[in-house]
């Protein structure tokens, strides 16, 4: 079955492989920076003084009791458990945003502690249970 | 050794699987949609747009299945020469096409109120954008052009280059921080979803893979006419 015809192809077949799996290797090593959907606190705070002032995307948790709202405004802290930045945001808020919950930010850094959003976006994680279970899981806490 | 792939013993058998599915199917969809929808419970945060999730989730893996096989099945053409392999990952590509379109809409549909926005340029959902453009260049490919050494070449390429792809789908929300959630389901180590909504993901899954296999065996009976009429090559 193995005949010299389908030996070659094999060889081929598998240099071909090979070089494109180097080759995307090299470019994922490049992008690996560009393909961050979004930076931690921790990682604003390693980032170049000049490029302050630039527009990020900043993800991390709510930390709890930190949300403060007035009429037009709302502020809250995001963390990543390691450090903190603060967000101040006019619009509207997604359903899901809450406390102790993930989300991500966007809008343009002003220093390395504090953000003017223009986004917010609520990430979900990837627990699912019923609500029942959730009430159940609090109580045990 | 892969006489058991020819034409002519596959044939008598699609008619009648195509049959038995079509019996069967309407009965496991109203049971698949009725723990969908009805039975299983609301999520603790997102409320009853979890549901989405049980489209969402098999037509993504059925999605990533498809092109999986579909590379395994040029590759062994590719050596092999077998004309039935291609014809099969040829009546694959427009279902891997068809859920990678209703996972990227169905995810965006979730989005919206999960999220708050329709779409984000993260790397989970760049790169299942990216499967769908390969499964229209390869679908593009095989209708398009002519030759067929040349066509058989292409499309081959254009699988290997695209299966790259299929990793990253996969392992995109462990390797860079996304907005889409890490995966809830694994095979080794522990879920993080209710087994109370496993339930209805396996029933839906089992649905929509039914389906796949309808649509696949029509197609591929159609390819098997066409083959036939015009005679191209000799089969046994």
């Amino acid at each position: 079955m193995l005949t010299k015809k389908v030996k070659n192809r094999i060889v081929f077949l598998s240099l071909i492989i090979l070089t494109l799996l180097i080759s995307s290797i090299f470019i994922f090593k490049v992008l690996q920076k560009n393909l961050l959907y979004f930076l931690t606190p921790t990682e604003i705070l390693n980032i170049q003084d000049t490029r302050i002032n630039e527009v990020y995307r900043i993800g991390g948790m709510v930390k709890k009791n930190s949300i403060t709202a007035n009429k037009d405004e709302i502020k809250f802290i995001v963390t990543d458990f390691n450090n903190e930045i603060l967000v101040t945001y006019k619009g509207s808020i997604p359903n899901l945003f809450a406390e102790g919950k993930g989300v991500v930010v966007e809008g343009k850094l002003k220093d390395k502690k504090f953000i003017i959003a223009k986004k917010i976006l609520a990430k979900h994680d990837e627990n699912y249970m019923p609500p029942e279970l959730e009430t159940i899981m609090k109580d045990a806490k | 050794m892969f006489h058991y792939f020819s034409f002519t013993s596959v044939f008598k058998i699609i008619e009648k699987l195509i049959n038995f599915i079509n019996s069967i199917f309407f009965i496991i969809l109203t049971i698949g949609l009725t723990f969908a929808l009805v039975l299983s419970p609301p999520d603790y945060l997102q409320g009853e747009t979890v549901r989405i999730m049980y489209i969402h989730v098999p037509s993504a893996w059925i999605a990533l299945g498809c092109y999986s096989a579909i590379f395994f099945l040029t590759i062994l053409h590719y050596i092999f020469k077998i004309k039935n392999f291609f014809i099969i990952s040829k009546s694959i590509a427009p279902i891997g096409l068809l859920f990678t379109c209703l996972a990227i809409i169905t995810g965006s549909i979730w989005g919206k109120p999960t999220w708050g926005t329709w779409w984000a340029w993260d790397a989970r959902l760049t790169s299942m954008i990216i499967l769908m453009c390969f499964y229209i260049l390869y679908i593009i490919s095989i209708k398009f052009i002519k030759i067929d050494s040349l066509k058989d070449k292409i499309s081959t390429f254009l699988i290997l280059l695209g299966a790259i792809n299929i990793p990253i789908i996969k392992y995109s929300v462990d390797w860079w921080n996304t907005l889409h959630q890490p995966a809830s389901i694994n095979i080794t180590g522990t879920n993080t979803i209710h087994s109370s909504m496993i339930v209805p993901l396996a029933l839906m899954l089992l649905v929509l893979l039914i389906y796949c296999a309808l649509i696949f065996l029509m197609k591929y009976k159609t390819e098997i006419i066409k083959i036939k009429k015009k005679n191209l090559f000799n089969y046994d």
